[in-house]
């Protein structure tokens, strides 16, 4: 591993530890304008949405109280961005609808990192016929088209969900407010995981069936470590570059996936709103009043740059080799 | 060539074949029944019209049912939501709806991604690398959705002879495939410029430039044609993606093209609208890859021996 010189703070005494990966990767992120900028904009919506949100509604203010009266109000003290359609507040309304955009596509990449992980560390680290099949599967249903399996998925699973629902309502005396708004995000999430998580076992296989040739793979196995530990201890680690990054661009890939999923009706449900769901409710508001629709489209759109740029610095950062594109 | 032709025929005809038996049984397992929806249905109908459709035999009699359908009578069966509708009517009313709109969005995604990675990969690390990059991605993250109604509002308005919504003129198909190209283009244009960075590097292109080759020359008659390889690997894939999957687009501007079954179809739990789909769409993947794979080894003499 090359060690970067300018990785090193003044004193010479640093010198001889040397720098590892993470603090070479972290120098050259540090170096990428546009990637730290996508970073800072990425940890202020989501410090917006998670920690600023709730405390705005807890203090009064309320994205889902109606005020007939008083729709399509400009910017006041009491509602900074005016209000929409049904005159509720739009700053509130944008914010908890990314709250739910952002859980949703960050649940779902959790998943995808959990399965193709594990499905395509298992498909590249035994390789041979087993894995070849494992990986076809893979293609064939990449094959697909892509909201048929969705909406398949989610149906699927959404009879489920309810029963496990209802049960936690009924038996446990859960708040069934609660509970149903929270369940009815659940399909939707291993909906659009259930697709995505296909790519991400591709790359990892490709990354695990290289490491499993390298000899400190041999080494590890005619130690007669168990194929379990050689995969989790020493094959997974190595892998951790590539999904930190194939991980970051998931996220805004799943924000676009739930949005267009709610903008044609199959994706969040109401009480629930989601931005995908706002910006179809604001393109019928077009000529009434266009703030309806450039709210939660910048703001949107605005996410989607952040984590793209900070997930492309991320890959020149941590694997130079491959930023070519 | 026609090793591969033939060879990837085949992988196709197993890719559909897997497909199509994966949806059939897969889409047995959605809840309800296609015939829930319809209202006043006493079970006496229902028993009918499963009975009409073959749905009261097993499944493995179905399933064979309906490959003997499709293989030997052509037949993809009638639609169960639309009435009285054959699948293959339905295919093929929208199916040249959605060729059109999607080929002039393809041609002009290929027009302006294909210059924008050229000129990105040229001025490696310059403003006009920025500046390419930057648009290439506003054009991954301004999505349909929201160019959709933009377009709408400041151009079909002002315009007369644009049709804010509709699909009754020929100038109707103008908007959508604008809407519809700069997310592929976007790519393309990513594609281009990683494929063109790499070849500018390889020793090749040194010697080119050291006996004297003008810059335009080896752009043109050496670095191109390689260079293009990754846009044409992704262009396969998104040719089909782009003419079945364009739902949105078409929902945005009231276009009756095909994306709206594959959502209708699964909605209503149209089982052979759906599996008529799927297979339609698996053959034009596979066409789609194949036409990919002929251009590539047009494009890398080094593919044709593989």
């Amino acid at each position: 591993m090359s060690t970067s010189i300018k990785a090193l703070p003044a004193g010479l005494k640093d010198v001889e530890k040397g720098s590892s990966l993470w603090t070479d990767a972290y120098v050259r992120l540090k170096k990428n304008k546009l990637a730290m900028l996508g970073g800072i904009i990425v940890i202020s919506i989501l410090i917006t949405c998670f920690v600023i949100a709730p405390i705005l509604s807890w203090i009064g203010f309320d994205g889902n109280e109606q005020n007939l009266a008083n729709k399509f109000a400009g910017p006041s003290a009491r509602n900074l961005l005016g209000t929409d359609q049904l005159g509720r507040d739009l700053l509130m309304r944008v914010l908890q609808g990314g709250q739910i955009s952002l859980l949703v596509a960050i649940m779902a990449t959790m998943l995808t990192v959990t399965i193709g992980v594990i499905y395509g560390g298992i498909a590249g680290y035994v390789g041979g016929r087993i894995g070849n099949a494992m990986m076809r599967i893979v293609d064939g249903l990449l094959a697909m088209p892509f909201l048929i399996i969705v909406i398949l998925f989610r149906e699927v699973i959404s009879g489920q969900v309810d029963e496990i629902a209802r049960f936690l309502i009924d038996d446990w005396g859960w708040s069934d407010n609660d509970v149903l708004r929270f369940a009815n995000l659940i399909p939707l999430t291993f909906a659009i995981a259930g697709f995505g998580w296909l790519s991400m076992g591709r790359i990892v296989r490709s990354s695990a069936a290289s490491l499993a040739q390298q000899e400190f793979v041999e080494a590890a196995r005619s130690l007669g470590l168990s194929h379990r530990r050689i995969l989790f201890r020493h094959i997974l680690p190595n892998m951790l570059g590539p999904i930190i990054i194939y991980a970051t661009l998931t996220i805004p890939s799943f924000i676009l996936y739930e949005a267009t999923l709610s903008y044609i009706g199959l994706g969040i449900e109401p009480p629930n709103s989601s931005w995908g769901k706002l910006i179809q409710e604001g393109a019928n508001y077009l000529e009434t009043n266009i703030t309806v629709l450039a709210v939660p489209a910048v703001l949107f759109s605005l996410t989607l740059f952040a984590f793209n740029f900070l997930g492309d610095g991320l890959r020149d950062a941590l694997d130079p080799k491959a930023s070519k594109d | 060539m026609l090793r591969i032709i033939f060879s990837r025929l085949l992988q196709t005809l197993v890719v559909v074949f897997l497909l199509v038996t994966f949806t059939f049984f897969a889409i047995r397992m959605m809840p309800g029944n296609p015939f829930a929806d319809v209202k006043a249905l006493t079970e006496e109908n229902k028993a009918a019209m499963e009975r009409l459709y073959g749905l009261d035999k097993p499944l493995h009699i179905q399933y064979a049912n309906y490959w003997k359908n499709v293989l030997l009578e052509g037949d993809f069966g009638d639609s169960f939501s639309m009435k009285g509708r054959k699948v293959s009517t339905l295919i093929s009313e929208s199916f040249p709806i959605s060729l059109k709109l999607g080929l002039l969005s393809l041609f002009l995604a290929m027009s302006l991604g294909i210059p924008l990675g050229i000129i990105a990969a040229l001025f490696h690390n310059k403003w006009q690398d920025y500046t390419a990059m930057i648009i290439a991605m506003a054009g991954i993250c301004i999505v349909t959705f929201v160019l959709g109604p933009i377009f709408q509002l400041s151009f079909a308005k002002p315009l007369s002879w644009l049709n804010v919504a509709g699909w009754s003129r020929p100038s109707d198909v103008i908007l959508p495939a604008i809407t519809l190209c700069f997310g592929v283009a976007a790519y393309l244009a990513r594609l281009t410029r990683g494929g063109m960075l790499d070849i500018l590097s390889q020793d090749y292109i040194r010697s080119a430039k050291a006996k004297g080759v003008s810059q335009l020359n080896i752009i043109t008659k050496h670095a191109l044609r390689p260079a293009l390889v990754p846009a044409v690997t992704f262009l396969g894939p998104a040719f089909a993606a782009i003419i079945t999957g364009s739902f949105v687009v078409e929902s945005i501007f009231l276009i009756p093209g095909m994306g709206q079954y594959f959502v209708l179809g699964i909605q209503n739990q149209d089982y052979t609208l759906v599996l008529g789909l799927v297979l339609f769409y698996g053959i034009l993947m596979g066409i789609a890859n194949l036409m990919s794979d002929l251009a590539l080894i047009f494009m890398d003499p080094k593919l044709r021996n593989s």
